[in-house]
C-alpha cells in the first residue's frame, strides 16, 4: 500500500547518476494497483527517465486528477511535491502551478477517463496554452476504479469483460492533440520501455506541452479477447513509426543510422532528440501529413507509436504571457507594490 | 404638458433642497450616455458636494433601456433615497414609466425635437423640452457624433439649470480628451450649446441646485472592482485567473490595467505577473489553487454562477488546505437571474461551498474603500489560515462609483505568507509532516515545491492523516477533520471585527452587512430623529467573532437588514451563534435595485409597535 514506506536500503553496487543518486532515490510509495497493471510499467519508465536525466528530485512537480492512473504520482519520485487534485481538472492545477514557478519540471499523469471525458475541456485548453509540461495519458479504454465501464477511448466493437460491445466512436487523444495545436505529440505502449523512456525524457525537455498517450492495458477489466486495449491486441497491432533517442547536450551522436532515416531535433537546453524514422516517408514535423498517416493506419486497426509530431519553435505559455525571468512566486514584495507614492499617482484620476 | 416658461416655478422650491436632491437619467444603452452622466456627477463632486452615482443597466450591448441615478447629498448619504427630483428622459420607450417616477414638484427634461405631448402628462411637475437632436444635427457632422454629443448637450442644460460650475465641467472634459483635440472641441461646443440654450430660455438656476461645499477634499470617486483590483496589486498578487462574468469582469480588467503600468520589469519590459483567461470558472479556481499551492498569491473574480461551478475545487482547497482568494461580485439569482442587478444572495452558497463538512472565511466590504483594504487582507488571511477566503462584494459596490476617503497604503506592510518552511528550516528539522498541529492554533506548516527534498509531500483531496499520508482509518481521518474545525475557531480571532454603533439601547438593534450600510446609516438617523433609540452592528466577516455574539445577546429585538429573499444572514447567525432565533426580524430587499433607507425605517416601525407607541408615530 502506498502509505507503507519501502525499505530504503540500497545495494552499494547500484549504479549512480551525475548527482550520485541511484534509481531507488527516484522511487515513490508502494503501488496499490493490480499486479501486472500497465500503469506500473509507466511508473518504472518515469523513474528511469528521471534517474537518467539526473534530475534533482525536488525539481519535479507531479500532478494528477482522479483514477487509477492519477494514483501513480504517489509511486515515483517521493522527493518531489505531488498533487492529486479533482477528476479531470489537473490541467488547471498545472496552469496555476506553472504560472507561479516556471523553473520546475511538471509532469501530469492522467487516464483516458480523466482526460477524454470529464477533463476533455481542460486537456484541450492546457494544450492551447502550450504549458511547459509533460502530460501522460495512461490509456486503457476502461474505468477501473468503478469496475469496468467503457471510457471515451474504447474502440468501436471493442468488448467489455462481460461481452458487451462498444458502439460509440473513440476520442483519440493523439488525433485531438494534432488538431488542437499540440507541439509534442507521441504515443507509446507501457510494455515498450525502450521506446517510452527516451520519449519521457524528450517530453520533459520539450519547451511546451508534451503529450504521450501510453497504451496501458488494464489486467483486471480490459485484458480479454475482443478488447482492443489488451496486452495481446496492442502487441500485435502497434507499429513504431518514429523512434526518438534522447541525446544530452555535448554528447556526440555515435550510433549509425541509414541516411535519410535519422533526423536530429535541437531542444532548447542544447540537448537533441534524434528521430529514427522506421518508415522513411514519414515526416514528424508536418502536422497535416502526420494526421493523415495516423488516420490511415487507424483504419487498418494499427496503433502508430513513437514521436508522431514535434514543433520546437512555438512559443510556450510564459513566452506568450511575456513573463519575467524570475519565477513570479519568487519576486520580492518591493517588485510588486507601487508603494504609497505610487498610490497617490494612481488615485489622481479618481479625484 | 407644461412647457416651462422663463419664469418656471416649482412647488417644492424650498431652500433646503440645496445640495440635496436626486437626478435620474433615462437613456438607451450603447448611445454614449455614460460619459455625460459621469461628467455631471464628477462636476458636482469636484464642487466639494457629496454625491453618489448608481447605474441600472441591462444585460445587453446596445438598444435597451438604462438608467443612471445621481444623488446629491450635502449630509453625505450614499444610499438611494427613493425620490426622483429631476428626470432626464432620453428614452422614448420608457417615457411613460419615467414620467410617473418623478416625485411631485420635480422636473423633467426631454428631447423636444419630435413632439411627445401625449406621453408627458403631469401637472405637478415642471417639464423642459430641449431640441437636443436638432441642436446636434445643425451643429455636428456624422451620425455617431450627433448621437453621442446629444448627451453632452443635456449635461450643459443641467449645468445651467442646477448651477453646476461651467469651468469645472470644462476642466473635466479637458482631462477626458487631453489627447484628442477634435473630440474635446466638439464636446466643449456641445456643452456650451446646452448651457446657453437653457440660460436663454429658462429661469436658471432652479431652486433645486448645487452650491460649492468643502466636503469632498481628500476623497475619491471609485468603483469597488477597481478598488479591489488595486488591493490585489498592493497585496502582491502575481497570478490572476478568471472567466469573464458580469459584474466581476471589470475587476480583472482593472488589475490588468494596473499591472501593465506598475508591474513591468523596468530593465527587460517583461511582466511581473501572470493573468490567465481560462476556459471556464472551474479552470479559473483550479489555476488559483495550483498557483497558491506553488507559492504565488493568486485570486479569481467571479459571480454567483461561477461560485456554483467552483464548488468541487473549493472543497479541495479547504480539505487540502491551500490558500485561495475568491471575489464574488454578487448579482441577482437564482440561475442566470438578472446579471446586471444587485443582491446579497450568495452568503449561504459561499459559507458552506462544496460537498462534505466545509466552512469558509467570508469578508463583507461595505464600499470600494473596504474592497481595497479587504482585498489586501484576504490574501493575508488565506495564506495564514491556508484556506479559501471569499470577498463578498456585489454589483452595487463593484460597478458603481462611490465617494470614499482617499485610499492609503502603509509602506511598512509586508505580506503575511503564513507558515511556509524555508529550505534552511527544512534542513534543520528531522522530518516534515504536512498536517500536524505543532503550534496549538490548528494551523499546520506547509512547504513549496522546489524548496528542499525534505519538504516534499503529497497533496490530496482524499482522506489523509495528520502526517500527510493517505488514509481510510476513521480515527486518523477525524483527527484532521477536527483540527480543521478548530482552525475555523482560530479564524474568528483573525477576521475583521464587526463595526458597532451603540447608543446604549438594550432592546432595539439593526444588524446588517455590506452594501446595505449606507441605507442603514441613513435609516438610523431618520429613526433617531424620531426618537427611536436603536443600535447598529455591521458584520464584516464570517466566522462571527465574540463581539457579534455579545451584541446579539445584549439586544432583545434585532432587525436583520439584507438584500436577498431568504434571509441568508439571519440564517447564518442562527446557525453559527447562540442567538435566540425569535429575537431576529428580517427586513429584506431583493428587487435587484440597491436598498434605500425608506424600506428600513418602515420595516423597523412596522415591527416595533411598542417603539411606535413610545415615539408617537
Amino acid at each position: 500500500m502506498s502509505f507503507i514506506a519501502k525499505p530504503k536500503v540500497a545495494h552499494p553496487g547500484l549504479p549512480r547518476n551525475e548527482l550520485g543518486l541511484t534509481r531507488r532515490d527516484y522511487e515513490g510509495g508502494m503501488s496499490t494497483l493490480c499486479a501486472g497493471c500497465g500503469h506500473d510499467s509507466i511508473t518504472a519508465a518515469v523513474i528511469e527517465a528521471c534517474w537518467q536525466m539526473s534530475m534533482r528530485p525536488e525539481q519535479l512537480v507531479k500532478l494528477s486528477g482522479i483514477g487509477c492512473s492519477s494514483k501513480t504520482t504517489a509511486y515515483f519520485v517521493s522527493g518531489g511535491h505531488g498533487f492529486n487534485s479533482v477528476h479531470g481538472r489537473m490541467p488547471s492545477i498545472a496552469t496555476g502551478a506553472i504560472a507561479a514557478n516556471k523553473d520546475l519540471y511538471y509532469i501530469g499523469v492522467s487516464g483516458d477517463g480523466d482526460t477524454l471525458s470529464i477533463g476533455f475541456g481542460q486537456f484541450a485548453h492546457a494544450m492551447r496554452r502550450n504549458l511547459n509540461m509533460l502530460y501522460l495519458i495512461e490509456n486503457n479504454g476502461v474505468y477501473g476504479l468503478t469496475k469496468g465501464q467503457f471510457s471515451a477511448s474504447a474502440d468501436i466493437g471493442s468488448k467489455a469483460k462481460k461481452g458487451e460491445a462498444n458502439l460509440q466512436p473513440p476520442i483519440d487523444p493523439v488525433l485531438a492533440a494534432l488538431t488542437l495545436g499540440g507541439t509534442f505529440v507521441a504515443r507509446s505502449f507501457s510494455g515498450d520501455k525502450e521506446q517510452l523512456v527516451p520519449l519521457i525524457i524528450a517530453g520533459l525537455k520539450h519547451r511546451g506541452f508534451a503529450l504521450i498517450d501510453v497504451l496501458s492495458p488494464c489486467v483486471t477489466f480490459n485484458d480479454h479477447e475482443g478488447s482492443t486495449k489488451s496486452y495481446e491486441f496492442v502487441r500485435d497491432n502497434y507499429e513504431e513509426v518514429v523512434h526518438a533517442d534522447f541525446i544530452p547536450p555535448a554528447r556526440e551522436i555515435t550510433a549509425e543510422y541509414a541516411e535519410g532515416d535519422a533526423m536530429p531535433i535541437a531542444l532548447h537546453d542544447g540537448s537533441r532528440v534524434l528521430l529514427r524514422k522506421l518508415d522513411p516517408s514519414y515526416d514528424p514535423t508536418h502536422r497535416g501529413k502526420a494526421f493523415n498517416y495516423l488516420r490511415d493506419k487507424l483504419a487498418q486497426n494499427e496503433f502508430v507509436t513513437g514521436l508522431i509530431y514535434i514543433d520546437e519553435s512555438s512559443p510556450e505559455f510564459h513566452d506568450m504571457n511575456g513573463t519575467t525571468t524570475t519565477p513570479v512566486n519568487q519576486l520580492s514584495y518591493q517588485q510588486l507594490s507601487p508603494g504609497s507614492k505610487g498610490l497617490e499617482k494612481i488615485l489622481a484620476r479618481y479625484r | 404638458m407644461q412647457h416651462a416658461p422663463a419664469s418656471n416655478s416649482a412647488s417644492t422650491d424650498t431652500p433646503d433642497r440645496l445640495n440635496d436632491f436626486v437626478i435620474k437619467l433615462a437613456n438607451v444603452n450603447g448611445t454614449g450616455s455614460a460619459s455625460a452622466n459621469t461628467l455631471l456627477m464628477k462636476s458636482i463632486f469636484r464642487m466639494g458636494i457629496p454625491v453618489m452615482g448608481k447605474n441600472y443597466f441591462p444585460s445587453n450591448i446596445q438598444g435597451l433601456p438604462t438608467w443612471y441615478e445621481i444623488r446629491i447629498s450635502r449630509d453625505g448619504y450614499v444610499a438611494r433615497s427613493g425620490r426622483i427630483d429631476f428626470m432626464v428622459a432620453m428614452n422614448a420607450e420608457t417615457y411613460a414609466k419615467d414620467v410617473r417616477e418623478v416625485s411631485p414638484g420635480g422636473y423633467l427634461l426631454y428631447d423636444s425635437t419630435w413632439p411627445r405631448p401625449a406621453l408627458l402628462k403631469r401637472d405637478d411637475i415642471t417639464i423642459f423640452g430641449v431640441p437636443l437632436a436638432r441642436i446636434c444635427n445643425e451643429t455636428f457632422q456624422g451620425v455617431r457624433a450627433r448621437i453621442l454629443l446629444k448627451n453632452i448637450v443635456y449635461a450643459g442644460v443641467l449645468g445651467a439649470l442646477l448651477d453646476i460650475e461651467l469651468d469645472v465641467m470644462r476642466t473635466l472634459l479637458g482631462e477626458s480628451y487631453a489627447n484628442k483635440k477634435s473630440l474635446l472641441d466638439s464636446n466643449l461646443k456641445a456643452l456650451e450649446l446646452g448651457y446657453n440654450y437653457a440660460k436663454e430660455r429658462f429661469a436658471c438656476p432652479l431652486p433645486l441646485k448645487v452650491r460649492r461645499m468643502d466636503k469632498t477634499a481628500d476623497h475619491i470617486m471609485i468603483d469597488g472592482n477597481t478598488a479591489a483590483a488595486l488591493g490585489c496589486m498592493y497585496a502582491g498578487a502575481t497570478v490572476g485567473a478568471w472567466y469573464p462574468i458580469t459584474p466581476s469582469t471589470s475587476l480583472m480588467d482593472a488589475f490588468k490595467g494596473f499591472c501593465q503600468k506598475w508591474r513591468i520589469d523596468p530593465e527587460t519590459g517583461k511582466r511581473n505577473y501572470v493573468i490567465v483567461q481560462c476556459e471556464d470558472e472551474l479552470a479559473a479556481i483550479g489555476a488559483v489553487i495550483g498557483a497558491a499551492w506553488n507559492g504565488a498569491r493568486s485570486f479569481t473574480p467571479t459571480s454567483g454562477p461561477g461560485i456554483s461551478l467552483m464548488n468541487e475545487f473549493i472543497g479541495l482547497a479547504y480539505y487540502a488546505e491551500v490558500p485561495a482568494v475568491i471575489f464574488d461580485i454578487q448579482r441577482v439569482g437564482p440561475s442566470t437571474g438578472m446579471p446586471t442587478r444587485t443582491q446579497q444572495c450568495d452568503l449561504m452558497l459561499a459559507a458552506y461551498a462544496s460537498h462534505g463538512d466545509t466552512r469558509h472565511v467570508l469578508l463583507f466590504p461595505n464600499s470600494p474603500e473596504e474592497c481595497f483594504y479587504m482585498a489586501a487582507q484576504s490574501f493575508d488571511l488565506a495564506e495564514r489560515l491556508q484556506t479559501p477566503v471569499f470577498v463578498l462584494s456585489d454589483l452595487d459596490i463593484g460597478m458603481n462609483d462611490w465617494m470614499c476617503p482617499t485610499l492609503k497604503w502603509d509602506d511598512e506592510y509586508r505580506p503575511d505568507r503564513g507558515k511556509v518552511l524555508s529550505a534552511e528550516q527544512l534542513e534543520q528539522i528531522e522530518k516534515f509532516y504536512r498536517y500536524l498541529d505543532k503550534d496549538g492554533d490548528a494551523i499546520p506548516y506547509r512547504t513549496l515545491p522546489g524548496t528542499h527534498p525534505k519538504g516534499a509531500y503529497f497533496t490530496r483531496g482524499s482522506g489523509h492523516t495528520q502526517y500527510g499520508g493517505y488514509t481510510e482509518d476513521s480515527t486518523e481521518y477525524q483527527i484532521v477533520l477536527d483540527r480543521l474545525k478548530r482552525k475555523f475557531e482560530t479564524a474568528k480571532t483573525l477576521v475583521p471585527k464587526a463595526v458597532i454603533d451603540s447608543r446604549g439601547s438594550t432592546s432595539l438593534a439593526i444588524v446588517s452587512l455590506g452594501s446595505c450600510d449606507g441605507a442603514v446609516r441613513e435609516a438610523l438617523d431618520l429613526l433617531r430623529h424620531r426618537g427611536v433609540q436603536i443600535d447598529y452592528m455591521r458584520v464584516r466577516a464570517f466566522p462571527f467573532g465574540q463581539e457579534v455574539e455579545d451584541f446579539l445577546a445584549a439586544h432583545s429585538q434585532i432587525f436583520i437588514v439584507e438584500q436577498n429573499r431568504d434571509a441568508q444572514l439571519r440564517a447564518l447567525l442562527t446557525l453559527e451563534t447562540a442567538v435566540e432565533k425569535s429575537k431576529l426580524h428580517s427586513i429584506l430587499h431583493y428587487s435587484g435595485l440597491p436598498i434605500s433607507s425608506t424600506a428600513i425605517v418602515a420595516g423597523v416601525l412596522a415591527s416595533a409597535p411598542e417603539q411606535r407607541l413610545a415615539v408617537g408615530v
